[in-house]
């Protein structure tokens, strides 16, 4: 029974949603709140587990605590298998994680604003936990495709011109995504016939001198569906304004939908171009290097020249995704799992930070009616006209205990996505300055020009939120917002976890350690497929009917 | 017959990919369509083509796979159909609204300014 657990996170919200759009909104809102509770709470639980079970290696399991589990029985490679290691666990923990206070936030409102929300939210979380999960390329267009569906679903929520523009223009974008993602994969497929990742694994090395620029070509077209979804550079120019435009906790949840695509990238080009790849080894890394650092510099830029804080936002997403894949590039170039280790514990922190920030968003901009007056602030803010900045302190309000709430979250969110101590921002970059320091693969020039962006894009958040908090915090007008507690404490739940995880860095830190350790070693993942067992062929007593 | 594919993956596409970049949303949905179009019959070429052999084996007895189709490609074609399908039908439904609210069926939602 216990092996079982590994399709639970995909099974949970899929019967929680699906039984939610049974009833109508208006009468069962209450009780769908608290099922979507209760199901984002029972998959947190079950991640934890699985957290535990990659960590030791469980009873299914091999040696190096990697599960899988075989769909329908077949054996693999015909069947789909789903594959539990490190990775994967982490991924769901912190999809879970991020999952339970944008449904709290949710419910202060924003679940009001349009029908199905709850049961959109848990299609959501079945096609992220799905294709976290699975262990076949099909499956996982398929997942992608479910989590899609559902964020066109969620960033529509609310409606109104704004959203349905940037939906109209989010779902074009993801479409053709989709359609590259068809093309690689069917020419993966064409070329080594097989859609098992495993099985992919073990055949790169062994594909025809002829057929290799087919397989590359193939990569390639499916790394590009990816690079959408990561939001990188040339890629990117949809995301800002679609994520602004989304309600905000789902906002929030789109936090982590960039990090689909960074830990898809992550998973197959360590698996399939790794040490073991044979003359495929390492394909893309620069070009992963070098679109990660471009990420990164537009993501700095944007945070430079927003003027909301919700633009902001989403560019700081970008930074934290173009991190993650430039150090993915460097890890791919043979960099060592140290920086790939930082760089997973700096994912965590950053999704985290960006899903509180999204969520204060909204309660911080209440009294002054959003965007329209923020701008209005702004040029006042650097009117040439020097005498009315020296006016601005006079109007300001009295901090109350709101403000300060807020503005201690807004801080605690900064201090994190600028990298500095103690939260695991600056421990995440520490980590990944210090490896990049140390390697020796590729030029020293290539990793300090990375190290350097990556100060510089901490410098630049830090200008830029700095900027919207003073307008905030110290220039607004004297009306306080009416903040619920509803709405405030998720963002703190948020920034505890946060917290904790700089709290418990050395332990997280093992952890990713032995994800980036387990990332680099693909033969566990890549021969463990096909060493599982049927359960039709396992001895008498484990066989079920 | 591997011309005639080629050529109509070819020019789906190409079309596809000349309506996807018009600025009217009703061309870009059209272009959406014929793209993926190209794209199944391309996921069908991956399974090399096989005229007139049946994807499904018999049970039993040794069988010689070259008789045969490659089943693969034909279930996801399915898959890609039946996805590509719905999530066209739901962008039909945003553009209407988009359509619906700004009064304009341009992709930005305004016309650009003359000039």
């Amino acid at each position: 029974m216990n092996e079982h657990l590994i399709i639970a996170p995909i099974l949970i919200p899929f019967v929680t949603g699906a039984l939610m759009l049974l009833y109508d909104d208006r009468q069962r809102r209450e009780a769908k709140f608290w099922l979507s509770i209760v199901s984002a709470a029972a998959q947190l639980l079950i991640a934890v587990e699985l957290v535990v079970r990659a960590k030791t290696g469980g009873d299914i399991s091999d040696a190096e605590g990697i599960s899988f589990y075989l769909l329908g029985d077949w054996a693999a490679p015909y069947g789909i298998v789903l594959v539990l290691d490190r990775l994967a666990a982490m991924m769901l923990v912190l999809t879970a994680l991020l999952a339970i206070p944008s449904l709290v936030y949710a419910h202060a409102g924003w679940d009001r604003q349009g029908p199905h929300y709850y049961s959109l939210f848990q299609f959501l979380l079945m096609g992220l936990n799905g294709a976290f999960l699975t262990g076949d390329l099909f499956n996982l267009f398929v997942f992608f495709e479910i989590l899609l569906a559902a964020s066109y679903g969620l960033l529509l929520h609310g409606s109104g011109q704004l959203r349905v523009r940037a939906g109209m223009h989010y779902i074009a974008m993801n479409l053709a995504a989709s359609l590259l993602f068809l093309i690689g994969v069917s020419l993966i497929y064409g070329v080594t016939g097989t859609l098992n990742m495993a099985h992919l694994a073990n055949l790169v090395s062994a594909v025809s001198v002829e057929d290799r620029p087919l397989l590359h070509a193939g990569a390639a077209v499916l790394a590009v569906a990816f690079l959408v979804k990561a939001g990188s550079w040339p890629l990117s120019f949809w995301l800002p304004t679609a994520y602004m435009a989304a309600a905000a906790p789902v906002g929030a949840m789109f936090a982590i939908m960039t990090k689909v695509g960074v830990y898809a990238i992550l998973r197959l080009s360590m698996l399939l171009f790794g040490e073991t790849g044979g003359a495929s080894a390492g394909f893309g890394a620069s070009i992963l290097i070098i679109l990660g650092m471009a990420t990164v510099l537009f993501g700095l830029l944007g945070v430079l020249s927003s003027q909301s804080l919700g633009r902001m936002a989403a560019h700081s997403v970008l930074i934290s995704s173009g991190t993650v894949l430039g150090i993915t590039g460097f890890a791919l170039a043979g960099g060592g799992p140290a920086m790939l280790a930082g760089a997973l514990y700096y994912l965590i922190g950053s999704v985290l930070a960006t899903g509180a920030l999204f969520l204060l968003i909204e309660p911080m901009n209440r009294e002054d009616g959003g965007i329209a007056a923020m701008l209005a602030l702004t040029a006042d803010a650097y009117g040439l006209d020097s005498e009315d900045l020296d006016e601005v302190p006079d109007t300001g309000l009295a901090i109350t205990a709101t403000m300060t709430v807020l503005g201690i979250c807004f801080a605690l969110c900064v201090l994190m996505l600028a990298g500095l101590p103690p939260l695991p921002g600056f421990i995440g970059k520490l980590a990944m300055v210090q490896a990049l320091i140390a390697q020796t693969a590729l030029p020293a020039g290539l990793a300090w020009a990375f190290i350097a962006l990556l100060v510089v894009s901490g410098f630049a958040t830090l200008i830029g939120m700095a900027r919207i908090g003073i307008q905030t915090f110290w220039a607004g007008d004297s009306v306080l917002p009416r903040v619920l507690a509803l709405e405030i404490a998720p963002v703190v739940a948020l920034l505890v976890v946060l917290a904790l995880t700089s709290f418990k860095a050395e332990a997280m830190l093992r952890y990713t350690g032995g994800t980036a350790a387990a990332l680099h070693d693909t033969v566990a993942y890549a021969y463990g497929v096909f060493a599982t067992p049927r359960v039709a062929d396992r001895p008498e007593e484990d066989a079920q009917p | 017959m591997e011309i005639i594919l080629s050529a109509a993956i070819g020019i789906l596409s190409a079309s596809g990919i000349w309506l996807v970049l018009r600025p009217r949303s009703f061309q870009v949905v059209i272009g959406l369509c014929l793209l993926s179009y190209a794209v199944n019959l391309f996921i069908f070429s991956m399974g090399r083509l096989t005229p007139g052999a049946p994807p499904i084996m018999p049970k039993g007895g040794f069988i010689d796979p070259t008789l045969y189709a490659d089943p693969v490609p034909q279930a996801l074609v399915l898959t890609a159909i039946v996805i590509s399908f719905a999530t066209t039908a739901l962008f039909l439904v945003v553009m209407i609204a988009s359509r619906g609210m700004t009064g304009t069926d341009h992709v930005d939602g305004k016309e650009r300014s003359q000039q």
